[in-house]
C-alpha cells in the first residue's frame, strides 16, 4: 500500500517540476548570463549564439524531425534578415511606426511566404531530390541577391539603424546588451514554440513520415502535406532568426543566404545532435564559441572544426547530445560514478595526444606563414623558437605517448562502460 | 587617455574571469555527472573569456591599429601585402624612431574580413572589444561603406569608447561625399580624382576613338564607370563608349568571354578599375586573346598581376596612382623600398598611401599629445605632411579627403630600378598631375563635428 | 558578330568538355551508390594542387600523369575507409559525410598550400597562339584542353561499352545484388569506380589549374555547377552528362557574349518603365548579369518538371 502511494505521489509531483523546471531554469540562465559575461566580446558572442540557436533549431525541424536534408536553409534566414532591415529603414524614414523589438515578425513572415512557395514543389519528395532542390534554390537565391540590387543591395548588402524605433521603456537598443535581452526574449519564446510544435500531432507526424513514409500514408496521412507543414514552420522560424540577425548587426548581405551559411547551420545541428531537441542548441553554442574564441588563438580553427565534423559524421552520428544521452541508463542506475575514473584514465592521454597534434599543426602553420627572420612563436602563453628541435620533440612525444596510452586504456573503459550499462551485472553486485 | 581606457577595462575583465570560472565550477559540482552539455560550454566559455581578458590587459604600452582586410579568399594576396606594408611602415616610420608620445609603439593587429561587409563588422566588434581605437581598411569600397557607417553609429552610441577609421585605399567617392563622416579619413585619391587625372592623359591621345569600360559590379566599379563616362564626355565628346560592362566581383574565373567581347567591339582603349584576382584574370585573358590596345587601369600592378601580364602588357598598361616608384624620387624612399624587399622578398611596396597613413597618424598623435581618437581626428583635419617620396600632402578638413599629386605610370621593363613581382617589369612614371590640378571641389558633404 | 559567335562557341565547348570530365565520374558514382559526392569537386581541386607541387619539381607533363593517379588512389581510400564505413548510418549520413569531406579538404588545402592563388602555369611549349582569327588569338593551351577532354570522353565510352570491365560496371549499376551473385566483387567495383571518377576529376583539375587559377575556392566555384549537370543530364546517363555539360558551357559563355536585356525587348514593343521603382532591376537586367543564375534556374526547373533529367531513365 505504502509503495503505491509513494509512486503515485511521485508521478503527480514530478511532471510539474519536470515540465516547467527546465523552462524556468532556461529563463533564469538567459536572464543572468550578461551579468556573468559582461564584456563586449561576451555579449557579442551570446547575441550570435541566440540567433544561431533559433536558426539551428528551425533547421532541425527539417533534418532531425522531418528527415529532410536541406542545403539551402539560409535562404529563409537571409530573406528574413533583408525584410527586417528594410522595415528598419522604413522606420527610420518615418513612413511607418512599429516597435523595433517586434521587427523579426516581418522576417518570419517573409520566411513563411517563401517556404510556402518553395515548399509547394520541393516537399513532394524527400531524400536526394529534396536535397538537390534545396541546393538549387539556395544557389539561385544567392546568385539573384547580387543581381537584384534594389532589394538585396548587391555586394554591399543593406544596412539599417536599430535605434530609430520608438523606445521601449526608454530603451532604444543602442547598446549590445539591450539587444541581448531582446534576442533572449525571442529565443525563449521561439524555443518554446518549436518545442511545442514538436509535441503537436503535426510534429509527431513529421517523425512518422521521417521514419517510414509508406506506413504514414497507409494510416491516411499525405506525406507531402506533413512535410510541407514542417517546412513552412521551419522557414518561419529561420526568418525570425534572420530578423534578429538584422537587428544585431544592422547589416544584411548576400552571405546571409548563401551556401556557406546553409552549410554552417547543417554543421551546427549535426555536431550538436539532430536526434534530440536540445541537440542543435548545443551545436549552436559550441560552434559560436569555437568561431569567436578559438579564432582568437589560431588561424586554422576551421581545420579543427572540419576534422571534428567529419569525425562526428563517421563515428558519432547521434552528435554530442547523443553521447551525453548514452549515459542516461547508467545515470538511472546510479552508476555514472563508476565511469569517472576510467574516463579520466582515458581522457588525460587523449588530451595529451590532441594537444600534441594541434601543437604540431600550429607549429607547421607558423613556420610556413611568418617571415624568415621571425622564428619565435607563442602557444598557450609559452614562447619558443620553431627553429630549435625541442618543441618538435615535445609535441611528437605528446602525440605518440598520448596515442599509445589511448589505445592501451581503451579496453578498461569499454569494460567499465559495459559494467555500468549492464542491468544484470548491477543486479549481481547488489 | 589611452592608458585610462585600458585601466578601466582590466579590473572588470578580471572580475569576469573569476566569476565565469566560479560559475562553471558551481554548475559542475551541482550536477556532478553532467546531465546537460551546456555545462561543458560554460567551462569553455569561462576559460576562454579569462584568457581574452588577460590578452587585452597586456597591451597598455602600445598603440594598436586594427588592420581589417581580406587575408583569405580571392583577394588574400592584396590584403596580405597591405598587412606587410603596414607592419613595415609602423616599424620604419614610428617604432625605429622611438615611437610616439615618448615611447609608445605602434602595433598592427590583423583581422581577416574575407572581403565581406558583414564579416568586417564582426571583426570591428572584436577589435573594439580588444580596446583598439584605430581601424585601418582599404580593400573594397563595399566594406568601407559598411565600416564607416558602423563606426559612426558606434561612436555616437559610445562616446567614451570612440574609434577612428583610416581608409587607405577604398576610393568610392561617396565616402567623402554623401556618406562622409567625421571619423573617416581617406588617404587615397578617390575614383573621381584618379579618373580626372587619367582622362587628362587620354585627352591628348588623338588616336583613341572607342573606349571599352569594364569593372567589378559594386560601388567602386560603378563609380569608376560613372566617372569615366562623365569626364570623357566633358573632355573628349568625340570618343564613343563601345562597352560599359560590370562583372561579379571575385567570382569570374575565366575572363575569355569578356576578352572576346572587347575584341569584337573594336575598342582602341580599355579602362578598368579591376584589382586583385579580377585584374589578374582580365589581364591574362586580354593578353591571351592578343588584344593590342592601351589599357588604363587603377590597380594593374604587383601582387602577381605584373608577373602575369609580363611582356604582353609592355607599354600598353598604364596605371593611375600616387607616389612615384621609378625613377625612385628620393634616397630615403629607395632605402625604405629596398629594406622592405629584403625582409619580404616575395612582396612589394604597392600602396604608398599606407606609409602616409601611418606617418600622418603618428604626427597627429604627437600634435594632439594623446592617442584619444577625437583629439587625433582634430589634429588630422587640415594636416600638411611631406611624404618620404617628397610629395606635399594635405588632408582636406571639409571632407577628410587627402589632396596629393597623382602619377600616371606605364608597365615596362626599361629604366626599371624597383621592379614588381621580381619580374623585371615595373612602373615607370610618364606624367604627374599636381595636387591642385587633380583636385575636385568638396561636394555633398555635411559633416557633424563632435565638440567633446 | 560572327567573330563573337565563333569564339564563344569555341570557349563554350572548352568549358563544357572540362565540366564533363568532372560530371562523368560524378554521375557514375551517383548511379552506382546513390550518393551524390559533394566532395567530387574537391578532388578536382586536389588534382590542381598536386600537379602544381609536382610540376615545380618534375615539370608539367609528369604532373599531368602522376597527379590524377594520386587523386584516384586518395579517392579509393576515401571510399574504402570513409564512405563504406558511414554507409551503416544511412543515406543522409553519407551525403553529410561527403559534404563534411568537401569542407575538410578545403581547409586541408589551405593549411598545406596557403590561402593565396598559386602560380601554376601552362608549360612553355603550349604558350603560343594556335591561330589568329579576326585579329583574335586562340591559345594553344585551350586546344590542348579540348584535345584531352575529347580523348577522355572517347576512352570512357569505349571502356564502358566495349570492355568486360565496362559490362560489369553497367551490371553493377543496375542490379548490384545480381552482379554480386554472379561472383563479381561488387564492393571492389565500387571502390574502383569511385577511384577512377576521382582520378578523372583530378585530371580535370590538372589541366584547368593553369587556365582557371589554382586557389582554395576553386572547388566551390565548380562544385555546384557539376551537380547541376548531373541532375539535368539524368542519373547514370553519360550521354546526358555530356549534353548537359555542353549546354551549361555554352550557356555561360553565350550569356556573357550577348548583351540583351528585358529593357531592349520592352523598348522594341514601345513599352517604357519607371526608372525608380523597386522592380527596376527586373527591367534593366541584361543577359551577362543573369548568367550566373541560369544553371540553377535550369536545375530547379528540371527537378520540378522532369525529375529523371533530360536523358535519365529513373528518378533522382
Amino acid at each position: 500500500m505504502s509503495e503505491i502511494t509513494k509512486t503515485s505521489a511521485a508521478t503527480v509531483s514530478t511532471p510539474a517540476l519536470k515540465r516547467y523546471g527546465p523552462w524556468i531554469g532556461f529563463l533564469i540562465v538567459l536572464l543572468i548570463l550578461p551579468y556573468i559575461f559582461s564584456s563586449n566580446v561576451g555579449v557579442y558572442t551570446m547575441n550570435l549564439m541566440g540567433i544561431f540557436i533559433i536558426f539551428a533549431l528551425s533547421y532541425n525541424m527539417l533534418l532531425g524531425q522531418g528527415g529532410m536534408l536541406s542545403f539551402g536553409h539560409a535562404v529563409y534566414f537571409g530573406l528574413g534578415g533583408f525584410m527586417s532591415v528594410h522595415f528598419m529603414n522604413y522606420l527610420e524614414d518615418g513612413s511607418f511606426v512599429f516597435p523595433m523589438w517586434l521587427l523579426p515578425i516581418f522576417g518570419g513572415a517573409i520566411g513563411l511566404v517563401f517556404a510556402i512557395i518553395i515548399g509547394s514543389f520541393s516537399t513532394r519528395r524527400a531524400g536526394t531530390v529534396f536535397a538537390m532542390i534545396s541546393l538549387g534554390v539556395g544557389e539561385l537565391m544567392a546568385a539573384s541577391s547580387l543581381i537584384f540590387v534594389a532589394f538585396f543591395g548587391g555586394e554591399e548588402g543593406v544596412s539599417g539603424d536599430r535605434t530609430m524605433g520608438p523606445p521601449l521603456f526608454g530603451v532604444n537598443f543602442g547598446q549590445d546588451v539591450q539587444v541581448y535581452y531582446l534576442i533572449a526574449a525571442w529565443v525563449f519564446v521561439t524555443v518554446m514554440l518549436m518545442y511545442l510544435f514538436s509535441r503537436t500531432p503535426a510534429g509527431r507526424l513529421a517523425n512518422a513520415v521521417r521514419d517510414n513514409a509508406e506506413r504514414a500514408e497507409f494510416i491516411g496521412y499525405s506525406q507531402r502535406k506533413v512535410r510541407f507543414v514542417s517546412f513552412c514552420a521551419s522557414g518561419f522560424f529561420a526568418g525570425i532568426a534572420g530578423g534578429l540577425f538584422a537587428i544585431n548587426f544592422e547589416i544584411v548581405t548576400e552571405e546571409n543566404l548563401n551556401a556557406l551559411t546553409s552549410g554552417v547551420v547543417l554543421l551546427m545541428a549535426y555536431i550538436g545532435g539532430v536526434g534530440f531537441f536540445i541537440g542543435p542548441i548545443v551545436g549552436a553554442v559550441l560552434f559560436t564559441l569555437l568561431q569567436s574564441i578559438l579564432s582568437n588563438y589560431t588561424d586554422i580553427w576551421q581545420l579543427y572544426v572540419g576534422v571534428m565534423f567529419v569525425l562526428t559524421v563517421m563515428f558519432v552520428p547521434q552528435g554530442l547530445t547523443g553521447i551525453m544521452m548514452m549515459h542516461t541508463p547508467a545515470w538511472r542506475m546510479k552508476r555514472v560514478g563508476g565511469l569517472v575514473v576510467p574516463y579520466i584514465r582515458m581522457g588525460v592521454p587523449a588530451l595529451a595526444m590532441l594537444a600534441g597534434i594541434a601543437g604540431f599543426l600550429e607549429m607547421i602553420h607558423h613556420v610556413r606563414g611568418s617571415p624568415a627572420d621571425e622564428t619565435m612563436m607563442s602557444l598557450m602563453g609559452i614562447e619558443f623558437s620553431t627553429h630549435s628541435i625541442m618543441p618538435w620533440v615535445t609535441v611528437a612525444v605528446l602525440a605518440l605517448v598520448g596515442g599509445y596510452l589511448v589505445r592501451n586504456q581503451a579496453p578498461q573503459l569499454k569494460e567499465a562502460w559495459e559494467t555500468a550499462n549492464n542491468p544484470d551485472a548491477g543486479g549481481k553486485e547488489a | 587617455m589611452q592608458r585610462h581606457a585600458f585601466d578601466a577595462i582590466t579590473p572588470s575583465s578580471e572580475k569576469v574571469r573569476t566569476k565565469g570560472l566560479v560559475k562553471a565550477c558551481d554548475e559542475l559540482n551541482f550536477l556532478k555527472g553532467g546531465k546537460e552539455l551546456k555545462i561543458k560550454s560554460f567551462i569553455l566559455a569561462g576559460a576562454a573569456f579569462a584568457a581574452i581578458s588577460a590578452f587585452s590587459a597586456q597591451a597598455a604600452e602600445t598603440i594598436k591599429i586594427a588592420f581589417i582586410d581580406p587575408l583569405s579568399g580571392p583577394f588574400a594576396a592584396t590584403g596580405t601585402s597591405g598587412y606587410k606594408q603596414y607592419q613595415w611602415a609602423a616599424d620604419q616610420l614610428v617604432n625605429q624612431k622611438g615611437g610616439v608620445l615618448g615611447g609608445q609603439m605602434f602595433e598592427i593587429v590583423p583581422f581577416d574580413n574575407k572581403i565581406s561587409p558583414k564579416e568586417s563588422l564582426v571583426q570591428l566588434k572584436r577589435a573594439i572589444g580588444d580596446g583598439i581605437t584605430f581601424i585601418a581598411q582599404g580593400n573594397s569600397s563595399g566594406v568601407a561603406n559598411a565600416l564607416t557607417d558602423a563606426i559612426k553609429k558606434h561612436n555616437s552610441r559610445n562616446p567614451d569608447n570612440r574609434v577612428l577609421f583610416l581608409n587607405y585605399s577604398a576610393v568610392d567617392p561617396a565616402l567623402t561625399q554623401k556618406k562622409c563622416n567625421f571619423w573617416h579619413f581617406r588617404f587615397d585619391a578617390n575614383a573621381d580624382i584618379k579618373m580626372n587625372a587619367l582622362t587628362d592623359v587620354i585627352k591628348e591621345k588623338e588616336e583613341i576613338k572607342k573606349v571599352y569600360l569594364i569593372g567589378q559590379d559594386y560601388s567602386f566599379g560603378k563609380a569608376v564607370a560613372a566617372a569615366a563616362v562623365k569626364f570623357l564626355g566633358e573632355k573628349r565628346p568625340d570618343i564613343e563608349i563601345v562597352g560599359n560592362e560590370l562583372h561579379p566581383i571575385g567570382k569570374v574565373k575565366d575572363f575569355t568571354p569578356y576578352a572576346t567581347k572587347i575584341r569584337a567591339s573594336g575598342a582602341d582603349a580599355i579602362i578598368t578599375g579591376n584589382w586583385g584576382a579580377d585584374m589578374v584574370g582580365l589581364g591574362k585573358a586580354i593578353g591571351d586573346a592578343g588584344i593590342d590596345v592601351p589599357i588604363y587601369t587603377y590597380y594593374a600592378a604587383n601582387d602577381g598581376i605584373t608577373k602575369t601580364i609580363g611582356a604582353s602588357g609592355k607599354d600598353k598598361i598604364r596605371l593611375v596612382h600616387e607616389g612615384t616608384v621609378n625613377p625612385p624620387p628620393t634616397e630615403e624612399y629607395l632605402a625604405y623600398h629596398k629594406g622592405f624587399k629584403a625582409k619580404y622578398p616575395e612582396a612589394d611596396i604597392t600602396q604608398f598611401r599606407i606609409a602616409n597613413s601611418i606617418g600622418m597618424l603618428a604626427a597627429a598623435i604627437e600634435e594632439a599629445g594623446s592617442a584619444d581618437p577625437l583629439a587625433v581626428a582634430q589634429a588630422l583635419e587640415g594636416m600638411e605632411y611631406t611624404s618620404i617620396q617628397g610629395d606635399k600632402l594635405v588632408m582636406r578638413a571639409e571632407d577628410h579627403q587627402m589632396m596629393q599629386p597623382i602619377q600616371i605610370s606605364v608597365h615596362t621593363d626599361e629604366n626599371v630600378v624597383l621592379d614588381s613581382d621580381n619580374s623585371g617589369y615595373g612602373l615607370v612614371e610618364e606624367s604627374s598631375i599636381s595636387a591642385e590640378d587633380a583636385a575636385l571641389p568638396v561636394k555633398d558633404c555635411n559633416m557633424e563635428r563632435p565638440t567633446s | 558578330m560572327f567573330e563573337l559567335v565563333f569564339f564563344s562557341l569555341l570557349n563554350g565547348i572548352v568549358t563544357g568538355l572540362l565540366l564533363f570530365m568532372l560530371a562523368s565520374g560524378l554521375t557514375l558514382i551517383f548511379s552506382m551508390m546513390g550518393v551524390l559526392n559533394f566532395a567530387h569537386a574537391s578532388f578536382y581541386m586536389l588534382g590542381a594542387y598536386f600537379a602544381y607541387t609536382i610540376s615545380a619539381y618534375l615539370g608539367f607533363w609528369i604532373g599531368l600523369i602522376v597527379a590524377p593517379v594520386l587523386v584516384g588512389l586518395l579517392g579509393a581510400l576515401v571510399e574504402r575507409y570513409g564512405l563504406r564505413y558511414v554507409h551503416r548510418w544511412g543515406h543522409v549520413a553519407e551525403l553529410i559525410f561527403t559534404f563534411g569531406l568537401a569542407f575538410l579538404i578545403e581547409e586541408v588545402v589551405q593549411f598545406i598550400w596557403g590561402k593565396d592563388t598559386k602560380a601554376y602555369h601552362e608549360p612553355e611549349i603550349l604558350q603560343f597562339p594556335l591561330f589568329t582569327f579576326f585579329g583574335q588569338n586562340f591559345p594553344a593551351y585551350k586546344a590542348f584542353m579540348l584535345l584531352i577532354s575529347i580523348a577522355i570522353f572517347i576512352m570512357l565510352l569505349l571502356i564502358l561499352t566495349r570492355s568486360r570491365v565496362g559490362l560489369i560496371i553497367q551490371a553493377a549499376i543496375h542490379k548490384p545484388n545480381m552482379t554480386a551473385m554472379l561472383g563479381h566483387n561488387v564492393p571492389l567495383v565500387f571502390m574502383g569506380v569511385f577511384g577512377v571518377g576521382c582520378a578523372l576529376a583530378g585530371l580535370a583539375g590538372v589541366i584547368a589549374g593553369p587556365a582557371l587559377g589554382t586557389f582554395p575556392g576553386m572547388a566551390v566555384v565548380l562544385g555546384s555547377i557539376v551537380f547541376v549537370i548531373v541532375v539535368v543530364g539524368g542519373l547514370g546517363s553519360l550521354t546526358g552528362a555530356f549534353v548537359a555539360s555542353l549546354i551549361i558551357g555554352l550557356l555561360q559563355t553565350f550569356a556573357i557574349a550577348l548583351d540583351y536585356s528585358v529593357n531592349d525587348i520592352l523598348t522594341a514593343f514601345n513599352i517604357s518603365f519607371d526608372a525608380d521603382s523597386a522592380l527596376r532591376d527586373l527591367w534593366s537586367l541584361s543577359l551577362p548579369q543573369i548568367a550566373p543564375i541560369l544553371p540553377y534556374l535550369l536545375l530547379v526547373l528540371v527537378l520540378i518538371f522532369r525529375p529523371m533529367g533530360l536523358f535519365g531513365n529513373r528518378e533522382t
